[in-house]
């Protein structure tokens, strides 16, 4: 379908932005990459009676690295992340986890902060930020304030961001030596929405697991982190048995959606196996940035 | 309405578009371009795909408004008119498509994806064509397609009918 009707504005600033937004709240959709928020406006799933194009606003995009945190403009585009060796070095489970999102031409558009923002449980980049917990950084007319990822995701399509606040970035914890990750799941094609999709990183000192992470991303409606495997695995030696017990433990309480593409018996099951695939590549990638 | 100028294929254009016209929309109804086809409207079946400042992009997912100062280049612009391109001739020797609808969208995105991976192999290919969808093949023959292109660019036979167009797998106006 075509698109319904909606007035245009094209702000040159931060600044500018954030006083559009101010001026129509939630009357207004923050247009960015658009590769979510056309869709839902050629299905009508959206009505936004204005559209604020942040395309033009250059200050919102790069890539930058300081004191051990990756920080990523929110309208820097996917494949801007996915070419950057500053994203490779040091946040290697974004780095792994970006070319899973759609299609190239996909990335070719879509941003950083646009799929944080749209904020899809199914989606790559929310079950990164919550594996990492990535702070949020959104400005409004009132100054700037900072989300962590936990407080971030509040439901479906939903964030923290109020309606006259822009994302203008997203801050990632740089990956130390001895921490390795992965990101794994399982969609029909390459490209689709994952059926399950896990994010992983493990950090090894001296041979022991020091940290671990894992956050799903498909089995409910905000990406959710398995808290119970993380806190199994802290101090222990990694091993298949105890990889098989997180796998239980992270698999035990969720309660996936059922839909066309699978049963949530299906989903659990596959969310077992990406803990144990997740585990084995993240410990292997551990040892090699010891 | 919005005022724009874009580049396509070379020529500069001027239009008026209203903001919610997408990119495929003023190419076919704005400029009578009608070579970029209209699948799905939503992004799923990549038929709209064109290269803007040399990237593939969807071009029912991109407004107008938002090509203003882009080189765009569309199906149109990969060959001279009645000729065909390295891999335009290759997907032809391969029978790659059936209906055609797909063609474009399928044709513009290998162009992109081979000017940036000239020795792609099979596997690569199917990854970079996963977001075009036809329902006529079964994929093998445009796959095929893209591999002969591949193929014959790497020793070029100046005998060959299609040495004559320019080389489709370098988009013009490439820039990063």
């Amino acid at each position: 379908m075509k698109l319904p009707h909606v007035d245009y504005e094209a702000p040159r600033t931060v600044t500018e932005a954030v006083e559009l937004l101010a001026e129509h709240e939630d009357e207004a959709s923050v247009l960015a990459g658009g590769q979510s928020l056309i869709p839902l406006l050629a299905l009508r799933l959206a009505h936004p009676a204005v559209l604020i194009d942040i395309n033009g606003v250059t200050e919102l995009s790069g890539v930058s690295a300081t004191n051990g945190t990756v920080t990523i403009g929110a309208m820097t585009r996917e494949y801007v992340a996915e070419e950057s060796g500053t994203v490779a070095d040091a946040v290697p489970l974004l780095a792994a986890a970006l070319p899973l999102i759609g299609h190239e031409a996909i990335r070719n558009r879509g941003t950083i902060g646009g799929s944080l923002a749209h904020a899809d449980p199914a989606a790559e980049l929310p079950a990164v930020a919550r594996a990492l917990d990535a702070e949020f950084v959104v400005r409004g007319r009132a100054g700037e304030r900072v989300i962590p990822a936990a407080k971030w995701f509040e439901g479906y399509l939903t964030t923290s961001r109020a309606p006259d606040e822009l994302l203008v970035e997203v801050r990632f914890p740089a990956a130390g030596r001895g921490t390795g990750s992965s990101f794994d799941e399982v969609a029909r094609r390459h490209g689709d929405f994952a059926i399950v999709g896990l994010a992983t990183s493990l950090t090894l000192s001296g041979g022991a697991i020091s940290d671990a992470r894992l956050a799903f991303a498909g089995v409910s409606d905000v990406p959710v982190r398995a808290t119970e495997a993380e806190d199994l695995l802290v101090g222990e030696r990694p091993s298949a048995e105890l990889f098989d017990e997180a796998a239980r433990r992270a698999t035990s309480d969720i309660d996936p959606p059922a839909d066309l593409h699978g049963s949530a018996d299906y989903r659990r099951k596959v969310a077992a196996a990406l803990v144990r695939r997740g585990l084995r590549a993240a410990a292997d990638s551990a040892d090699e940035r010891q | 309405m919005v005022d724009i100028a874009l580049t396509v294929n070379g020529t500069a254009r001027t239009g008026s578009p209203e903001a919610r016209k997408t990119l495929a929309d003023f190419l076919r109804d704005d400029l009578n371009m009608t070579g970029t086809h209209l699948g799905c409207e939503h992004g799923v079946c990549g038929a709209c795909t064109v290269i803007v400042d040399g990237r593939a992009v969807r071009s029912c997912l991109m407004l107008a408004v938002q090509a203003a100062g882009s080189e765009v280049t569309t199906i149109e612009g990969l060959a001279p008119d009645g000729g065909l391109g390295t891999l335009q001739q290759a997907m032809w020797d391969s029978h790659s498509f059936q209906c055609g609808f797909c063609t474009p969208g399928m044709v513009m995105q290998a162009t992109a994806f081979l000017s940036d991976h000239p020795g792609a192999s099979e596997q690569q290919i199917r990854e970079a064509l996963s977001g075009n969808i036809c329902r006529c093949t079964g994929y093998q023959s445009i796959v095929d397609g893209v591999l002969l292109a591949v193929e014959r660019s790497a020793s070029p036979d100046p005998a060959a009918p299609h040495s004559a167009s320019p080389d489709p797998t370098t988009p013009p106006n490439r820039e990063r």
